[in-house]
């Protein structure tokens, strides 16, 4: 069956991701002999003899030597040939450790990466050979850490609770760091373990590297657990900002551990620097980020070239931050964050993805390499071990991240509506992995600090201990402690659902309240925003509001990915037929329902219902891009919906079984409000837009068999002539459907009037028009996007000018 | 921003809105000065458009039918008064209220009102009956794309099934009432109001 087949796949896929990685690693090992063997290994196949370059032998035949049909010259390609293999074989392991799903849930990436790099390194070890000494302090500030900082700064979402992720992340590192470093100190004094050169600067430099955690693996097991959405927020929160984090703590103790002595004066001022350094990287940062936004505006005949310029501005933030010593950090997090929003709306769609799809392949690269790095180097280096310091090390990580968590906890949870509990703590305190950054920084120490090998030691040792140890165990460990409070016998399915319902209907009415934000401050942003700042920076601040962009763009995203899924049955109405057989056994036994049917709808309904608030359980791992389909979902659903309340008398109650869109037409969305919004008389600017039109669709139509609806009810298109467009609270989402929602909110204005009788067909007789979703793409190539119009427009009020291109022919209606 | 909403908020209008839905002071001004944001037209209503540019709304499930809720049968405006009125609905009980006068007419926020909201979210035609139909179009929205209908249609006659008492293959208000009734509904369609 299925599931057998799919397992010999499997083992078969296993097999050759096995295969394949041996035969780089090899090829890698070969090639990390450097000088040509004077042997052809077997990786390389040589035809004729060659002469290596650099061989010692005097050839006397140097004056009549042969043209070499063959040559080979490894040193000058060794650097990026290694990288690259290197990159190569972490990304088949990715491959290979997706396989099987189960080692994804139990194991973190950043454990499967380390042990690939351990591998390497115990290759390499046995054959004596080093690691090309690439990681330098230049090359991982200035290369590998800006697309790790990009990542994190670019997916960053906006609903984050920045106080309160700000509280952990921040004051939490800040707790460790001076934590761990007093009591390292203190450790040092003790004469037994033989490290009293250590001094406090030192022991602090330290403990700033180890002390951000990056509870990655944490989201995973939370979202599978459903916790409290605010604690996801700041596990999220605090992934996103370790990297950051670390690097500001780490160059604020580093300049400190460089001064031979450190007065109170300057304590005072090392807090006012990192005030300053913060700051202006921020300002840096926004100034770049506007500029870049500004440029995008005018790149609409070279779109080819539109994602370099978010790179090369975010990377030129960084780099000039680091210039004048400011946290390039908070620049380039900030220039990511500020250009997202207006970049995102003035490129085309194609390069939105490009953008975040580099994004995020760069941020994983240069994680990859990093981990890979440790591992090899933890097989290959001189270690320096030192018993007392390293167990010390790991104890008062762990003690004080417990304890700063529990501090934290106990001085804002007065201050929130859903307190932590100690479950969550747990969690929180228990997923604190260490992350690549800080192997990074500590292999980069610069070389006065005395015992730099020791500190290497110690981080190794502590990453390793958190990742492998407790980034295994924290599930088990999680979902022990979480048992689950919903038993199986909840009873009904009346209670599950309407339970559901009720939610949902609660984190609507939260949301509608605004009791997440504070939204007087946001508002007036809001309405800075919208009169001034979009003016300038997005090329078309009026035409994003057209529906018929906004329907195309999401449209075709979404009927393609539709389409590509063979699964997905969006239908509403059971007149679709459905694309599970294997489920026709249980169909309709009007009364009888066993317990195995009950069981079986329990499973059902628990697994797709849709949660919560998906938009924040939508950032689940950092190194994918986040999972908005339920969003999407959503979204198709309400286009059709909205589309039916264009519909005339579509706001009467009775329920619709026509068509009303016509055939292949329901991508292109009927008129644009830019048109309709100024007058009150519409219906007569309407109808005579549209004959023009019209007449280009050569289509057959169908017209609905309601009256038509008057077409003055579309003057309450309160679309402002004003650039208020995005909505109040601007994004949706931040990805995916992001840019397209901001303007989707707000094209609302148009359709959404009348959805009070349109509710009851939300999503029940729309099997035709689901249809049409289905031959949308095709008539995609259809080149005047606005070419239909509504079928409504198209009939006038009472008949009276009736146009003979208006009439349409009668659509026989596919009823069930 | 409490001052500013104040001002356009008569100090009756407030004791008015107090006493019919329960609210203090402060959290009317808060509530207020949400509404006043929202309203773009700034002509003292909402229309649906204004609550549809809050973007939660828009991935809610069941966004349009809360939206929806707020407007009163065949209306496109809600003025304050309307909003509050809605929003008395999920003022969590108080247990002092309990033993208020209890001649009384019901408060806002009793746990029959909030089992109300819950059924006017499926029955929109206001019959007082959940059909078939209605239940599937709520199910239909609140369920991914991986359901086929078969499944769904299951899933509805299981519900009405259960909950039925008089035959009629739809749920009336008190069955609705009779299948909740040991479900915590004071707590789960509650909100805490912030200050």
């Amino acid at each position: 069956r299925r599931t057998t087949r799919g397992l010999i796949k499997q083992n078969k896929l296993v097999r050759a991701a096995a295969l394949l990685i041996l035969c780089s690693g090899f090829s890698l090992l070969c090639g990390c002999r450097g000088e040509v063997p004077p042997k052809p290994t077997g990786g390389v196949t040589i035809v004729p003899p060659i002469k290596p370059d650099n061989g010692p032998q005097a050839y006397p035949e140097a004056e009549k030597s042969n043209l070499p049909v063959f040559t080979m010259d490894y040193p000058r390609i060794q650097i990026p040939f290694e990288i690259t293999l290197w990159m190569l074989l972490a990304s088949f392991a990715k491959i290979g450790f997706h396989v099987y799903h189960k080692i994804t849930i139990w194991v973190p990436e950043s454990c499967l990466l380390i042990s690939i790099g351990l591998i390497v390194g115990a290759i390499m070890h046995s054959v004596h050979e080093e690691p090309p000494a690439v990681l330098t302090s230049n090359v991982f500030f200035l290369y590998m850490l800006p697309p790790i900082v990009l990542d994190s700064g670019y997916f960053m979402p906006t609903r984050i609770m920045l106080h309160l992720v700000l509280w952990f992340a921040v004051v939490g590192t800040l707790w460790n760091s001076i934590g761990i470093g007093m009591s390292l100190f203190a450790i040092c004094q003790i004469e037994a373990f033989g490290v009293q050169d250590i001094n406090l600067q030192e022991n602090l430099l330290f403990a700033s590297i180890i002390s951000a955690v990056d509870p990655v693996a944490v989201l995973n097991v939370f979202e599978d657990v459903n916790v409290n959405e605010q604690l996801y927020i700041v596990v999220f929160g605090e992934c996103l900002f370790n990297d950051a984090v670390t690097v500001v703590l780490y160059n604020m103790f580093s300049f400190v551990a460089e001064m031979p002595v450190v007065e109170p004066v300057d304590v005072f001022l090392g807090v006012a620097r990192f005030f300053v350094v913060g700051l202006g990287g921020m300002g840096f940062g926004i100034l770049f980020g506007f500029v870049a936004a500004f440029t995008t505006r005018f790149t609409s005949k070279v779109r080819e070239i539109e994602p370099l310029f978010i790179f090369m501005y975010s990377y030129l933030a960084y780099l000039v931050a680091e210039l004048f010593a400011i946290s390039s950090i908070m620049a380039i997090v900030t220039c990511a964050l500020t250009m997202k929003y207006y970049v995102e709306e003035n490129v085309s769609q194609r390069s939105c993805t490009t953008i975040r799809h580099v994004v995020k392949m760069l941020g994983s690269i240069s994680e990859t390499l990093i981990f890979f790095f440790l591992g090899v180097v933890t097989i290959t280096t001189e270690h320096e071990w030192n018993w007392g310091y390293i167990l010390f090390t790991l104890l008062f990580a762990f003690v004080w991240r417990g304890l700063g968590v529990l501090v934290l906890t106990q001085i804002i949870n007065p201050f929130r509506t859903i307190p932590f509990n100690l479950k969550d703590q747990f969690g929180l305190a228990y997923g604190g992995l260490r992350g690549a950054i800080s192997f990074a920084l500590a292999f980069t120490l610069p070389d006065n600090i005395g015992r730099k090998q020791l500190f290497v030691t110690a981080t190794i040792a502590i990453i390793l201990f958190t990742v492998f140890l407790q980034g295994i165990s924290i599930r088990p460990l999680i979902e022990f402690i979480n048992v689950r409070r919903t038993n199986r016998n909840l009873g009904t399915i009346n209670v599950e659902i309407h339970c559901r319902l009720m939610e949902h209907t609660i984190a609507g009415i939260e949301d509608l309240c605004g009791q997440w934000s504070h939204f007087y401050w946001k508002d007036k942003f809001m309405k800075f925003n919208n009169r001034i700042l979009r003016r300038i920076l997005i090329r078309d601040s009026r035409a994003e509001s057209s529906i018929v962009a906004l329907y195309k763009k999401l449209e075709l995203q979404n009927a393609m990915e539709i389409l590509d899924t063979v699964s997905g049955d969006i239908s509403a109405a059971p007149s679709i037929v459905s694309l599970y057989e294997e489920k026709k056994s249980s169909a309709k036994p009007k009364k009888k329902f066993l317990a195995a049917d009950l069981r079986n709808m329990h499973d059902i309904l628990s697994k797709n219902m849709y949660k919560i608030r998906q938009r924040t359980v939508a950032y689940t791992n950092k190194h994918t891009l986040p999972n908005d389909s339920q969003t999407k979902e959503i979204l198709i659903r309400r286009h059709t919906s909205i589309r039916r309340s264009l519909r005339p008398g579509s706001f009467q109650s009775t329920s619709h079984k026509y068509f009303s869109l016509p055939a292949g037409q329901s991508l292109d969305l009927k008129f644009p409000p830019a048109r309709l919004s100024y007058t009150d008389d519409h219906e007569t600017l309407s109808e005579v837009a549209y004959p023009t039109r019209r007449s280009r669709s050569g289509r057959p139509t169908r017209s609905s068999s309601r009256a038509m609806m008057p077409l003055r009810r579309l003057d309450t298109l309160t679309e402002a002539p004003s650039v208020d467009t995005v909505g109040d609270g601007g994004r949706i989402t931040d990805h995916g459907v992001s840019r397209t929602n901001s303007s989707y909110s707000d094209s609302h204005v148009a359709p959404r009037r009348h959805l009070n009788s349109s509710n009851d067909n939300d999503s029940g007789s729309v099997d035709n028009l689901r249809n049409n979703h289905h031959e949308a793409p095709e008539e995609e190539e259809e080149p005047q996007p606005s070419s239909s119009s509504p079928v409504w427009a198209a009939e006038p009020r009472d008949g009276t000018t009736r146009n003979p291109l208006l009439r349409r022919p009668q659509w026989n209606p596919k009823k069930k | 921003m409490g001052s500013r909403a104040s001002t356009l908020l008569r100090e009756e209008e407030i004791e008015e809105i107090k006493k019919e839905t329960g609210f203090s002071h402060s959290q009317i001004t808060r509530l207020y000065s949400r509404f006043t944001s929202l309203d773009k037209g700034e002509n003292g209503t909402l229309s649906r458009e204004d609550f549809q540019r809050i973007p939660e709304l828009a991935i809610n499930p069941l966004g349009d039918r809360i939206i929806n809720a707020f407007f009163p049968e065949g209306e496109d405006q809600v003025n304050f008064r309307g909003f509050m009125r809605t929003l008395a609905h999920f003022r969590p009980i108080e247990d002092n209220e309990k033993s208020k006068n209890p001649t009384a007419s019901e408060p806002l926020n009793s746990r029959t009102n909030k089992l109300l909201f819950a059924f006017r979210l499926y029955d929109l035609d206001r019959d007082d009956k959940i059909s078939r139909d209605e239940l599937l179009q709520v199910l239909r929205m609140m369920v991914g794309v991986n359901i086929s209908d078969e499944q769904l249609g299951s899933i509805a006659d299981r519900t009405i099934q259960e909950a039925d008492t008089n035959g009629d293959n739809s749920i009336s208000f008190n069955e609705f009432i009779k299948v909740l009734e040991k479900v915590d509904v004071e707590q789960k369609m509650s909100i805490r109001f912030l200050h």
